[in-house]
């Protein structure tokens, strides 16, 4: 039963990875996009980490998505380019990426007897969102806090780099429309 | 305990704490002024350099030991601490010249070093990469910081989207190396390796995910392609920051986590290293000679001397010769800051509007009118090419030595041609600056002169006294387990 | 633990029938007298005017940029809030750290102006 889900869960993850990568229209790929981490969402599940998989639901289909497309509406990109800017790039990258499989691959299956398996954690309730919050605020508090400034960061970054300097958007606009009355007055 | 964890990171604490003061305190200083902000954020660095020195080289752990103050993050955070006001130095004229003037700069320049001097303390994967974050998230945004320049924005955009491909490298990397060993921190990992119960595989695929996140960081071929485009494109006082800071800060990752934790690799890692420093080497020298924007000249430049400091962790896995590779490392660090800021501050005064100035013609004439500037350029140019008399020449040397002494000597006569093709490009602005007619015009101002000179004057000086140095970078090695 | 799960996983593949059964019944069943009228997207009310993918305008960009952040910082403050009653005062007091950081970030945008519609 679980290996049968788990099958067709992998084949919708790989298949709306290729979709997104395949269509051509960007906001199509966008959807592809969400039904993937919708997928891998459900995948955290069956691992037993159902906060990843809550998590994975907020903040990756829920708003970094409609970030996405947001961009996408914004700049009037739903249409991609048929051609590549790069010349058989496509080509490249499939030959480099099956040449570091078959690395892999033959990594894995000749050193077989380098393959210790690790034994994972057995509480009953590990990876729960209570054991999650109790290890975060005590042994991983640094981080924590290293990641509300990296949090800061990011606000900084996203409002210093989508606007000009030291003026909002209503300066912007009011500057505007003195200078289209001033035209006007000319 | 936990007054006690803070209490050992105190610097770090201090000087994050600081630059979130100085970002809010921006906010209410008019526009005029912002000469406030960058005073304000100097005066925290200094405060900073002092509880850094005040602390000194004793080894504490804290934070379940995920963090790890010694020696070796004592010499490194001194580097980035006076690289942070030297940056502040630079940038401080360059951005209102250039009407780039916004308070942001200083806090996320200090909020980068404090990535930087976490990264120097990371004794746990997870540190390791939140400090690759917190340093690149500003240095992102520094890159792009001229906005309405469209290379400045290719820059940052560039900078973003593969430094942030090279973050997930490192993060599958750490999953993985978890994944291998049920630990992320370092000693859990080297226990679990020794006593042969993680998967080996796996270890080994973690450890080639982490190696190539660092080469983009630290700009080894073939992880370079951003850096000409990067280096060209950002403002130059946020690239001799970013030249300094990212590319130490790198390597430092790459010595404590290499060092400790991957000996048991180093079948399968040293023909990669070596093969790596060979053609960074030779790549970077190579497109180096053809350049004529010295902001390009300066990023294969750039891309060299990451190649000579790979070099020398070659042999990283031998126990009897790492301790003097990574001294020889921490030397030619302090010896390539200190020359790349001063090179960055010339390059800073000769720059005009509209981003004229920077080919190296331009440098026409410069060695008569400004002599003071033309000798420390002139300075500078010997040092990275590695001439005596100069820290530069210390640096390569050591570094020569621990590659030979590891039993290397192919690939240090490698480095060895190439600092010699390297000399071709070095020289040629010196010949430019001394031999050629022409009136550059020059924007001086006291704080950038000051690093110029200042940095010059250390070049030289401590040439004469490399013995002495060396111990110091020798001390801050064997704390380094 | 999964097992906990399955249930939700039942519970949405009947709810996902129910109405799926219902839309099928009524295909069937309901007789079928097309009209201009009863073709148009709405049976009273104005036509709608142009495709439905438009340009926004950017400022929702930069208010969804903000959200983001925001929404991350729930992802830490969720598992705080069920561990709450075993977690000590010194966890309460990193968690008011962690918001002071952000509201400095809130500050920010607010004194940068980001929070006025224009």
């Amino acid at each position: 039963m679980t290996t049968a889900l788990y099958i067709i869960l992998a084949v919708v993850i790989v298949g709306s990875a290729l979709g997104t990568i395949m269509s051509r229209n960007a906001v199509y790929a966008a959807l592809y996009l969400a039904l993937n981490f919708m997928s891998v969402a459900l995948l955290y599940l069956f691992l037993g980490a159902p906060f990843i998989a809550l998590v994975q639901v907020t903040v990756y289909a829920g708003s970094i998505m409609v970030l996405f497309i947001f961009v996408i509406m914004l700049l009037g990109a739903e249409r991609l380019a048929a051609s590549e800017n790069l010349r058989g790039q496509r080509f490249l990258a499939i030959a480099l990426g099956v040449v570091l499989l078959a690395i892999l691959g033959t990594v894995f299956i000749s050193r077989a007897e380098l393959t210790g398996i690790v034994t994972p954690p057995t509480a009953v309730d590990f990876g729960s969102p209570r054991q999650i919050g109790t290890a975060l605020y005590t042994q991983y508090w640094l981080p924590v806090m290293i990641t509300s400034m990296l949090l800061l960061v990011a606000t900084v970054g996203a409002i210093l780099l989508t606007r000009g300097e030291g003026t909002s958007i209503r300066d912007n606009l009011k500057r505007v429309d003195e200078k289209e009355q001033a035209d006007q007055e000319e | 305990m936990t007054i006690n964890d803070l209490n050992t990171i105190l610097p770090l604490v201090v000087l994050a704490g600081w630059s979130v003061v100085v970002l809010l305190a921006d906010l209410w200083i008019p526009k005029d002024r912002k000469g406030w902000t960058a005073a304000l954020s100097a005066v925290g660095l200094v405060v900073v350099l002092g509880l850094t020195l005040a602390r000194g080289g004793t080894v504490q752990k804290a934070f379940f030991g995920t963090v790890l103050v010694d020696g070796f993050a004592l010499y490194l955070d001194i580097i980035f601490l006076v690289g942070g006001l030297a940056g502040i130095a630079l940038a401080y004229d360059y951005l209102k010249r250039m009407e780039l003037e916004r308070g942001e700069y200083y806090p996320l320049l200090l909020i980068a070093i404090s990535g930087m001097m976490l990264m120097t303390y990371a004794n746990d994967l997870i540190i390791v990469f939140l400090a690759l974050e917190l340093l690149s998230l500003p240095l992102y945004i520094m890159a792009g910081f001229a906005r309405f320049n469209l290379q400045s924005e290719e820059a940052a955009l560039k900078y973003f989207l593969l430094g942030s491909f090279a973050s997930g490298l490192v993060l599958y990397g750490v999953a993985l190396l978890f994944g291998a060993s049920g630990h992320t921190d370092l000693p859990g990992l080297v226990n679990t390796m020794r006593a042969g119960t993680g998967n080996q595989a796996l270890f080994l695929f973690g450890a080639a995910l982490l190696l190539v996140g660092f080469s983009f960081k630290t700009g080894i071929v073939p992880f370079h392609m951003w850096m000409p485009d990067v280096y060209q494109g950002a403002p130059s006082p946020a690239t001799a920051f970013m030249s300094v800071g990212a590319k130490a800060a790198g390597f430092a990752a790459l010595m404590r986590v290499f060092v400790t934790v991957f000996p048991s690799l180093s079948d399968d890692l040293t023909p990669i290293l070596w093969a790596l420093a060979a053609i960074t080497m030779v790549v970077g020298n190579v497109l180096a000679i053809s350049q004529k924007n010295i902001k390009r000249l300066l990023a294969y430049s750039s891309i060299a001397q990451s190649g000579y400091l790979l070099m020398a962790f070659v042999p990283y896995a031998n126990a009897e010769v790492s301790s003097d590779s990574i001294a020889a490392m921490l030397f030619y660090l302090l010896a390539y800051t200190l020359t790349t800021f001063g090179a960055w501050a010339v390059i800073i005064q000769m720059e005009q509007q509209e981003r004229r100035g920077l080919e190296v013609a331009d440098y026409a004439g410069l060695g008569k009118r400004h002599p003071w500037l033309g000798l420390a350029m002139t300075i500078f140019m010997l040092s990275f090419t590695g001439v005596p008399l100069t820290l530069g020449f210390w640096g390569k040397f050591y570094l020569f030595s621990t590659a030979v002494e590891g039993g290397f000597v192919g690939l240090a006569l490698i480095g060895l041609l190439t600092s010699v093709v390297s000399a071709f490009y070095y020289l040629r602005v010196v010949v430019v600056m001394y031999m050629q007619p022409g009136d550059p015009p020059v924007k001086q101002n006291r704080w950038v002169n000051l690093t110029a000179l200042l940095a010059a004057a250390v070049v030289v000086g401590l040439a004469f006294i490399p013995g002495s140095v060396l111990d110091l970078a020798l001390q801050a090695v064997l704390q380094l387990q | 633990m999964l097992a906990d799960w399955t249930y939700i996983g039942i519970f949405i593949l009947v709810a996902l029938f129910v109405p799926a059964i219902a839309i099928t019944f009524a295909a069937i069943l309901s007789p079928r007298v097309p009209g201009t009228l009863k073709q148009s997207a709405y049976e009273c009310g104005m036509e709608s005017v142009g495709k439905s993918w438009i340009q926004y305008k950017s400022q929702y960009y930069i208010f969804a940029l903000v959200f983001l952040v925001f929404d991350v910082e729930i992802v830490f403050l969720y598992p705080f809030a069920i561990a709450y009653n075993q977690l000590t005062l010194f966890a309460v007091l990193e968690v008011i750290l962690f918001l002071l950081i952000l509201v400095a970030g809130l500050v920010y945008i607010w004194r940068k102006g980001e929070l006025e519609w224009a």
